[in-house]
């Protein structure tokens, strides 16, 4: 079989808008740019994004750029690198100006200027008033972003290889990323396509959680490719999640319902927030509400055939009240429950919503690794960025509103510096055959046949685990033992098989290589959580329940070898201003 | 009865959860039942854009394709009655 091969100066893996934003910069540019997707690249998750962008163009109240740092550095619970996120709140006014540029319909003052919306976490002066920095394009921003940048990406006439989807990395012996080996969903047929650069934008994991928000799509791909290629992934343990999902399906319930008084109730009717927040009861901060709900399940009045979720009882509040001020709401679980909640309590359970982890770069994108005595030496001709990137701008804990805009800022910077890379890298480097057949072995490896498990109850237990023993109840001991669990999951799915192995547009061979992916990326999220003993942004835990400066203010890095832990230190110092002293964070 | 189309199947991944698990719901139950022409109105929906599929399927838009009228009720009766994991 002759394997086609096609050659490109820059590929970019990810068609969401990190990807997009790079592959644009890159085309404008005259550089010859391919985009892998796996979904058609405006099924792409970012067109979830509703809330919408942060930048300190102080159109409704006064804003700056360092009070948008600062309020980032708190918000990260210190742990952000001080220097890309300088970078990324002064660069924000002009990303969202070119959006506005690109053909993004924002939301606008009647003054004409764009409006802006109040966020949590958002302050004036340092976090002293709220300020308003959040740009929306109704309630679609991501959905205009998305659309925008494709269309720009067509004019300028980026290379799409729409669902395909991307194995593995090819890396030669000195380390230099040569591109990628993919197939083509249709055909079935793998294909390699080589670049002088190649950057990963393939978006979050959140799928490694029985409860989450992402489409089913994020799936950590692109981080499971960097570990495979001996990348280590950056403060994995950091997982955001929302108190109020939908049991079972994810969707969020927002935090207005408890607003209008709906409260939280366990199998005994009892409104449990009472025992632990006497005063602010349902209201309570998000990861007391989590952590609560949580404990309930486990000490076993959890509600359900399963009793493994909690009850959000609005029925008090009325049918007027529902329908006038929740009518969102209901529709959502009478749509995915069949329940209104006129008549009956909505089953919730803490839902994954972001990963702050990733895949560790410097704020010109390229990825970054620990050699010797520098933890950060770049890889050769491989950048990252956007969710399945670490920057690390979110730290331990994301503010809503800027992820689109790490997505913006941080494709564009990788862009920016691929075009100084093959400035200096006119050829390509000689193909590594070695490398491309290792990643064809493994999409080989799904055409064995024979008994075996099957992959949709392995990807159901692997979920499970993770949420059982990874989610927001994390202990030593409840973490060991899905450490342990994940190791015999590992070694299943490595003797799972699939039914079907024709050729075209076999998605169970899709499906088997993502329950790969999200296996390797759980294993990074348990084990680097295991690995820290303190309690930090979205990371808490009941054994270590302070935040510890003097052991913790460092950076996690898991490798896949021997599933090994490393720390690298947080970059504390900013591009031109001060550093922003870790305090005790308090709103 | 054939399993729906790998094709459709594939297309039914979405940018959002809502429509994953409305889309997969049918697939599971109903997408099978459909006549050729109920199916062109199902890839006629996928063509959409999420945002504008979930409103269509949601019923907070309504659309003239009748074709695609007639399927909304019975994608939102299939993510009723699925059981989930
Ligand atoms: C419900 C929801 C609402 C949100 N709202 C906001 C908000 O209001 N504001 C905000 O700032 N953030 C928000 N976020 C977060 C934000 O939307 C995401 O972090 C961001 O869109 C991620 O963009 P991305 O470009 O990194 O990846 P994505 O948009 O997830 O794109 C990933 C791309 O990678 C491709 N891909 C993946 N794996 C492979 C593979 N193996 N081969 C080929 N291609 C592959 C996919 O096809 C896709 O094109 C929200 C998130 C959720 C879940």
């Amino acid at each position: 079989m002759t394997l086609t091969t096609r050659k490109f100066d820059a590929l970019i893996v990810g068609a969401g808008g990190a990807g997009l934003r790079a592959a644009l910069q890159l085309s404008n540019a005259e550089a010859r740019v391919a985009v892998v997707s796996k979904v058609f690249p405006t099924r792409s998750h970012t067109v979830a994004a509703q809330g919408g962008v942060n930048a300190a163009l102080a159109n409704v109240l006064p804003d700056s750029w360092h009070w948008h740092m600062f309020d980032t550095v708190k918000g990260s619970d210190y742990l952000g690198d001080q220097d890309a996120i300088e970078y990324m709140c002064r660069a924000a006014p002009k990303v969202v100006y070119e959006l506005e540029h690109f053909g993004v319909p924002f939301s606008r003052l009647e003054e004409g200027n764009i409006y802006q919306r109040a966020f949590g976490g958002q302050s004036q002066h340092f976090g002293k008033e709220q300020a308003a920095r959040t740009c929306a394009a109704a309630d679609r921003t991501g959905h205009a972003i998305l659309h925008s940048l494709y269309q720009q990406n067509l004019r300028a006439q980026t290379h799409f290889f729409d669902e395909y989807f991307a194995i593995d990395l090819i890396k030669d012996e000195t380390g230099h990323v040569l591109g990628v080996v993919a197939f083509d969903i249709l055909s079935g047929e793998p294909i390699v396509i080589e670049a002088k650069t190649t950057l990963i934008a393939t978006g979050g994991a959140g799928q490694i959680f029985r409860t989450n928000t992402n489409a089913l799509s994020n799936t950590g791909d692109g981080m499971a490719m960097a570990l495979r290629a001996g990348v280590p992934l950056e403060d994995m343990e950091f997982v955001q999640f929302h108190p109020t999902g939908i049991a079972g399906r994810g969707m969020l319930i927002t935090e207005g319902a408890r607003g209008e008084g709906g409260f939280l109730i366990n199998d005994q009717g009892e409104r449990f927030m009472e025992r632990y927040a006497p005063n602010a009861k349902d209201l309570a901060s998000r990861d007391v509400v989590s952590r609560a709900i949580a404990i309930e399940v486990r000490e076993g009045r959890g509600c359900g055939r399963n009793k493994d979720h909690t009850l959000l009882d609005l029925r008090h509040l009325g049918a007027d009240t529902i329908m006038k001020k929740l009518p969102g709401i209901r529709e959502v679980s009478m749509t995915f429950l069949g329940v209104d909640p006129i008549e009956a309590p909505i089953p919730v359970f803490p839902t994954c919503h972001y990963s702050m982890g990733g895949i560790p770069t410097n704020r010109d994108g390229q990825v970054v690794v620990p050699v010797k005595d520098t933890p950060e030496d770049p890889v050769p001709g491989l950048y990252a960025a956007g969710e399945a990137a670490c920057v690390s701008v979110h730290g331990a804990n994301r503010l809503g509103g800027n992820s689109l805009l790490d997505i913006l800022v941080f494709g564009r910077a990788a862009a920016n510096h691929i075009l100084d890379f093959l400035k200096d890298n006119r050829q390509h480097r000689p193909l590594h055959q070695e490398s491309v057949d290792q990643a064809l072995a493994r999409l080989a490896r799904w055409d064995r046949k024979g008994e075996g498990e099957a992959v949709e109850p392995l990807r159901r237990e692997l979920r499970k685990v993770m949420e059982d023993h990874c989610g927001v109840f994390r202990t030593a001991e409840v973490m060991q033992e899905g450490v342990t669990r994940l190791h015999e999951l590992r070694e299943r799915i490595d003797n799972a098989v699939i039914r079907d192995h024709s050729r075209t547009f076999n998605t169970a061979r899709v499906e088997a290589m993502e329950l790969e992916n999200l296996m390797d990326c759980a294993m990074a999220t348990i084990v680097s959580a295991l690995g820290r003993e303190e309690s930090r942004g979205a990371h808490s835990r009941m054994d270590f329940t302070d935040r510890d400066d003097e052991r913790w203010l460092r950076h996690s890095l898991y490798s896949l070898q021997d599933d090994a832990m490393d720390y690298k230190p947080v970059r504390t110092q900013p591009v031109t201003v001060e550093s922003f002293p870790p305090k005790e964070r308090v709103y | 009865m054939s399993l729906p189309d790998t094709q459709t199947r594939w297309r039914c991944r979405r940018g959002m959860l809502e429509n994953d698990l409305l889309l997969r719901a049918f697939l599971e139950y109903g997408y099978d039942e459909l006549d050729q022409e109920g199916r062109d109105a199902f890839d006629r929906l996928l063509g959409y854009p999420d945002n504008l599929l979930l409103d269509l399927v949601l019923g907070r838009q309504q659309t003239v394709d009748a074709g695609i009228a007639r399927l909304v009720p019975l994608i939102r009766a299939a993510a009723a009655a699925r059981t989930w994991e």
